[in-house]
């Protein structure tokens, strides 16, 4: 009887038009942004996974799909043509990254502090610079089961990350309509962001439907939801949040909530056969099925939300 | 003087509850918080501040629109999909002016973004630097430059034996911009495959710059076998184990309670902190006899 509702309630969901993009975030790291992401993923199925926390993805230990696209992801860093270079010096002045200096009669290139804005290159009055591809990290494909997956992992040592955060942002046919290479099966998208509220995480969000909120009951963990939700309402994103170890910590997460009327979407206790899962890299709707009711319910109330 | 960083790669792995422990149990020195977008420390440190300053980390273009003859220059020459219908949406522009330069009708303008703001604390247990980035705004790996500088020229200034800085999550910029030049790097991981994964991408970033890592496995007893995984990791790759923090639901109580833990309880959490900040000390006095 339950798996028949179940059935029919993803059946209903599965039959909108425009699918929901759905961003899951948390300001505090560590609150369970990826357990909420991928336990939503495999309760709904049929959907594209992106995880753009490219400095430390963590859900294909959880989803573990089979890759089966790998590339680079470059940005376009500058390469002078010493033939053509007079060093007249226009590249370093207009440079906003200091990835460029003029010497006497020798460029320097700090590639790592490149942006890839282009300006050196458009600006050079010789045209004496053209760009060439630096890899900055890796992204992968593949699917697991009924979710297509997107990741991307940044190379160590590497600072910028936004960029390969927009490549696998463009992954999705959602975000990205001009991306004629990737087939709309018209599939809700679930993003795993980065913790923080800086740049990766701007990127990360930015085009979302939706993005829940997971956080935890304690002083770090509201002080962190606050920035969180200052930022969600820069960006004129609507926003919902899920208490994960609802039960440990204090009140004041739910007075703030109350406070600002946020909607409180989804409460998990505090449990160590969850956690225990967790650590071994286990979905927790394996171990505790009955949860997956709670992960529809929990799309059906962002979707209620956003006016579906 | 010595700058002893906490970072783990993966977030909410314990850094802060150890930082401020730390804080608690170190003499003589000052503290640092460069997880300067989601800062925590504060919470625990509660800090009186002495200075406020603003933090303008970049810039940002504005178009004026009496100016502009809508020819679409700027939008064609824009790689951040940061101009639309004429205006600049400062949350995408990454302040790099190129626009600035190609617009023909001299319209746009590269204004100051005030990203932040950044702070000289007095706390009970020694002048604190920490620093608020702006919401939704960039460059937070300069500000992180900027509070550590802080940091160090009041140690310096003041003759404190360690700068301790509670690091960021993550491998990228702010990360990056807290370790340079740092002494020590301890790493807080958990025994879950998320945590050995990031746990390896992190000490390859510390690898990278060349910088000395050590190890700490918090809440070690939420599975053994994977805590053993971890220390074979550190022997094989030759970082030292410095600490095996069990978990405890104490460490959640004194966080409500904004205590350090090892203000708050007497128990094992405390002990295995306080031998993790000895063993530290201990390393330390090595370095300095070499």
């Amino acid at each position: 009887m339950k798996r028949r509702e179940e059935w029919s309630l993803s059946k209903i969901l599965n039959n909108r038009e425009k699918k929901m993009v759905i961003a899951v975030a948390s300001g505090k790291g560590g609150t369970g942004k990826t357990t909420i992401a991928i336990n939503l993923a495999l309760s709904l199925g049929n959907v594209h996974f992106l995880d753009c926390d490219v400095e430390e993805p963590n859900a294909h230990i959880f989803l573990k799909p089979e890759i089966t696209h790998a590339e680079w992801v470059n940005i376009p860093v500058p390469k002078v043509n010493e033939d053509r270079c007079t060093y007249c010096g226009k590249c370093a002045e207009v440079c906003a990254y200091n990835a460029i200096a003029v010497i006497k009669e020798k460029v320097l290139l700090f590639s790592e502090l490149c942006h890839g804005c282009g300006g050196c290159s458009l600006l050079c009055p010789e045209d004496a610079i053209e760009e060439i591809d630096r890899p900055i990290g890796i992204l992968e494909k593949g699917k697991a089961n009924s979710i297509l997956f997107t990741h991307g992992k940044l190379n160590l040592g590497e600072a910028l990350a936004v960029p390969l955060v927009r490549a696998v942002k463009r992954a999705s046919p959602e975000i990205n309509p001009n991306n004629s290479q990737a087939i709309s099966n018209n599939q809700v998208t679930i993003i795993d962001v980065p913790p923080g509220t800086s740049c990766p995480v701007i990127e990360s969000v930015k085009k979302s439907d939706f993005c829940l909120l997971v956080t935890e009951p304690t002083p770090f963990g509201l002080n962190d939801l606050i920035l969180a939700v200052e930022t969600l309402r820069k960006l004129r994103i609507p926003f919902g949040v899920v208490i994960n170890r609802a039960d440990v910590g204090d009140k004041k997460t739910d007075e703030y909530c109350e406070r600002e009327k946020i909607p409180i979407l989804m409460r998990i206790p505090m449990d160590r056969d969850i956690a225990m899962a967790y650590s071994q890299g286990i979905p927790m709707i394996e171990v505790k099925p009955e949860y997956k009711k709670e992960f529809l319910n929990l799309y059906k109330k962002m979707e209620e939300l956003t006016g579906g | 003087m010595k700058q002893i960083v906490v970072i783990s790669g993966k977030g909410g792995t314990g850094k802060s509850v150890i930082t401020a422990s730390f804080a608690s149990l170190a003499k003589n020195k000052v503290m640092a918080d460069c997880d300067v977008d989601a800062a925590d420390l504060h919470l625990l440190l509660h800090p009186a501040i002495k200075e406020t300053h603003q933090f303008s980390g970049g810039k940002t273009a504005f178009i004026d629109q009496e100016r502009c003859t809508q020819c679409g220059k700027c939008q064609e020459v824009c790689r951040f999909e940061a101009i639309a219908n004429f205006i600049v949406d400062p949350i995408y522009c990454e302040g790099c002016g190129v626009c600035f330069h190609i617009c023909p009708e001299k319209a746009i303008e590269m204004t100051d973004s005030p990203s932040g703001k950044w702070f000289i604390s007095e706390t009970k247990y020694g002048p604190f630097v920490h620093a608020k980035l702006g919401i939704a705004e960039e460059n937070s790996g300069k500000l992180v430059t900027l509070v550590r500088q802080n940091a160090k020229s009041i140690a310096e200034k003041e003759r404190k034996d360690f700068v301790i800085i509670d690091g960021p999550p993550g491998i990228g910029c702010p990360v990056i911009a807290s370790l340079g030049g740092i002494d020590i790097a301890l790493i807080v991981t958990e025994p879950t495959l998320s945590g050995i994964h990031d746990l390896e991408r992190i000490v390859g970033v510390a690898h990278h710059f060349g910088i000395k890592s050590l190890i700490c496995i918090n809440k070690y007893d939420l599975n053994l076998i994977l805590t053993q995984e971890i220390e074979k990791y550190c022997l094989g790759n030759d970082i030292e184990l410095v600490g095996k923090i069990p978990f405890d639901i104490s460490v959640t109580e004194a966080l409500v309670r904004g205590l350090p833990i090892v203000e708050y309880s007497n128990n094992q959490v405390t002990e295995e902190i306080k031998n993790l900040w000895k063993k530290i000390l201990i390393i330390f006095k090595k370095d300095i006899s070499h």
